[in-house]
């Protein structure tokens, strides 16, 4: 660390300056690899292509000419590797250039913002060593380490089997009658550097866990708890479940939550279990109708009991005249609306003009004649 | 030096040397990998090397030094691997087929092992696959097709899981987990007569329901009626003479009531009874 914010200085001299001087020989020149070159530089033995004087002269040097002119074409003479050290006053922009590269690559690979929902993981050469909580962190620079941010609040949902008719997931329930199952799972990241290096595919993994709890779970109930009555247990079985397999994979993952979207008898069944239904339905109505009738009948009864009492306690009052007068009443009323006719009793034979009272009685009737004959 | 710093051509070729030379001397071993350092084909040394319940930040991880161009680093995986089985048609006992897809989860606990015995992480796998089809198809056709979906499945699994250790232990794996993911009636006719069985169970349980319904509702109305004949029977019983006359005239009043249809014409005899005063006696 130290080390690299010590060039911190030089380069800002070097930016002001301009001048490289003949003794920092330019490790900028490479970059990030011009530490190694350093050391090498200082006592690197003499090269076998550095005895001519002058470049432009011999084979390997007719490349640097051909750079020097190039250089030369742009940047008004300065710059041009070969010219560095004989033109301490020249404006050279080339340290400039790579003290603004050297800056950048500080401040893009140090600094670090860690968002409130995430945390970073930093590796120092490969090696955990720490965890940085949200904010602005400060590292060393990149290649010595390395920070990756892990989003740990951010609830990941992966569906399993669609709610679309289409596409069945058909699971096998414990008395071996199979459903159409969709659900989802919510999980987040409970563990960043668990998450990071403990499974090869923690997302699949996850899937994968989760058909199996679920898979499991259905697997021990019945239908009817499939279907209905019993998906919330089944629910919390399977995040528990899951929740068990991932610890034990030491995933760093913790399981939100299981929901069960849709639990449906396959369609190939489908019209059947309606069929049950309507059924429960019409039963439904039977009783219902039923229900009805026998409060009518009830309240019939009860209402006919009712008057009975009402007149009795009258009639035992006065039994004989209530019942003449009972009597009397009704066969005035019965009486006023028919057509009479008065036999005298004795040896006169009784016509019947029979004809003649089906003319009367029109549209066909039916019609009848009585006798009403005294007690 | 001065010579040198002149001829930028040849400071970068030292400069891309040196590189290459410690380079090759640095290893950086990250927390996911463990490695196998192998001089001219013979391991030398396990780098990183798997240890349970370890934190991370104080494994092998980091830097390491090695002898350039002669020791070299086989990279092997440090994380739980998975490994997925092809699907698989089970025969139980009771000759119910059952399609199985399975998985198995693993980790190199001996690299070296590993390296010699297989070579890639790639390799343990497709050694394990077919180990895994079989042994799931051993054990679940030991078994009643009923057992596959009971919680005794914990114990197929178990089983399962022991035998593909002692393979892989073989490779310098250990297993961590199996499972089966989907247990699955085979498309076609196995899933059809399921399908049917179903059905039919659905169509006994609508009939059912429905025969309930009319039953319950019959009794209902035989209740009904029965409570209404004790409640007449209790009223009309007090006086079944006066209870005759009664109901008598409520008949008359009914039965030739003027609403009624027909017209009705009467032949009275002078005896009758509502005729007796005419008659002045």
């Amino acid at each position: 660390m130290k080390r690299f914010f010590g060039w911190m200085p030089g380069i800002a001299s070097a930016m002001a300056q301009g001048p490289w001087g003949g003794k920092s020989d330019g490790p900028d020149g490479n970059d990030g690899q011009g530490r190694d070159g350093d050391g090498k530089g200082s006592d690197g033995p003499r090269n076998p292509w550095t005895q001519p004087g002058r470049p432009g002269a011999k084979g390997p040097s007719a490349i640097e000419e051909l750079l020097r002119r190039s250089k030369e074409s742009f940047g008004q003479g300065g710059g041009g590797f070969g010219n560095l050290p004989p033109r301490p006053s020249g404006k050279a922009l080339w340290p400039a250039a790579i003290g603004i590269l050297v800056v950048l690559w500080l401040v893009l690979t140090c600094f670090h913002r860690v968002g409130p929902q995430e945390r970073g993981v930093v590796t120092l050469l490969g090696k955990y060593s720490r965890t940085l909580s949200p904010g602005i962190s400060l590292t060393l620079p990149a290649p010595l380490e390395n920070v990756t941010t892990v989003d740990v609040e951010e609830i990941r949902t992966i569906d399993i089997g669609s709610t679309r008719a289409e596409s069945e997931n058909l699971v096998l329930t414990g008395d071996q009658n199979i459903i159409d199952l969709a659900y989802s799972v919510r999980w987040n990241i409970r563990s960043p550097e668990l998450y990071l290096f403990q499974l090869s595919d923690p997302d699949s993994s996850v899937r994968e866990v989760a058909e199996s709890a679920m898979r499991s779970v259905v697997a021990s109930v019945s239908l009817e708890d499939a279907l209905g009555a019993g998906r919330t247990e089944i629910e919390q079985q399977v995040e528990q479940r899951m929740q068990e397999i991932l610890d034990g994979y030491r995933s760093g993952i913790r399981v939100q939550g299981v929901a069960i979207k849709q639990a449906d008898p396959p369609t190939a069944v489908n019209d059947a279990f309606k069929a049950v239904s309507a059924a429960q339905q019409t039963a439904q109505t039977y009783l219902n109708e039923a229900r009805a009738a026998a409060q009518q009948v009830t309240a019939k009864a009860q209402g006919e009991a009712a008057a009975f009492d009402k007149v009795y306690e009258q009639y035992k009052l006065a039994p004989d005249v209530t019942r003449r007068r009972m009597y009397y009443e009704t066969m005035e009323g019965v009486l006023s609306n028919v057509d009479k006719t008065i036999v005298e009793g004795g040896n006169v034979t009784p016509y019947l003009p029979l004809p003649e009272l089906r003319r009367r009685a029109q549209g066909g009737a039916p019609q009848g004649s009585a006798t009403v004959e005294g007690q | 030096m001065q010579s040198l710093v002149r001829h930028p051509v040849a400071l970068a070729l030292l400069a891309i040397a040196a590189l290459l030379l410690v380079g090759s001397t640095i290893a950086i071993v990250p927390e996911t990998k463990q490695g196998v350092i192998v001089r001219f084909g013979d391991p030398k040394k396990i780098i990183n090397r798997y240890r349970p319940n370890e934190d991370f930040g104080k494994t092998g991880a980091g830097v390491i030094l090695r002898w350039p161009f002669i020791d070299q680093i086989v990279w092997i995986d440090k994380r739980v691997l998975s490994v997925e089985m092809e699907r698989q048609q089970v025969l139980s006992t009771d000759q119910l087929r059952l399609q199985v897809d399975a998985f198995a989860r693993y980790r190199i606990v001996d690299p070296l092992r590993m390296y010699i015995a297989a070579g890639s992480e790639e390799r343990v796998s497709d050694a394990l696959r077919p180990i895994l089809g079989s042994a799931l198809r051993n054990e679940l056709g030991k078994r009643p097709f009923a057992a596959l979906l009971s919680p005794e499945r914990g114990q197929v699994m178990d089983n399962i899981e022991a035998g593909l250790n002692r393979v892989a232990r073989q490779y310098g794996a250990q297993i961590v987990d199996v499972r089966i993911k989907r247990a699955d009636l085979p498309d076609g006719a196995p899933l059809e007569s399921a399908f049917t069985r179903m059905r039919t169970a659905r169509e006994q349980e609508a009939l059912t329901i429905r025969a309930q319904g009319a039953k319950q509702a019959q009794i209902i109305r035989a209740e009904a009626d029965a409570n209404a004949a004790r409640i007449y029977s209790d009223s009309f019983g007090k006086d079944a003479q006066f209870y005759d006359f009664y109901r008598a005239m409520q008949a008359y009043r009914y039965t030739f009531a003027p609403d009624r249809q027909g017209s009705t014409a009467m032949v009275l005899s002078r005896d009758n009874d509502f005729l007796k005063q005419f008659q002045g006696r």
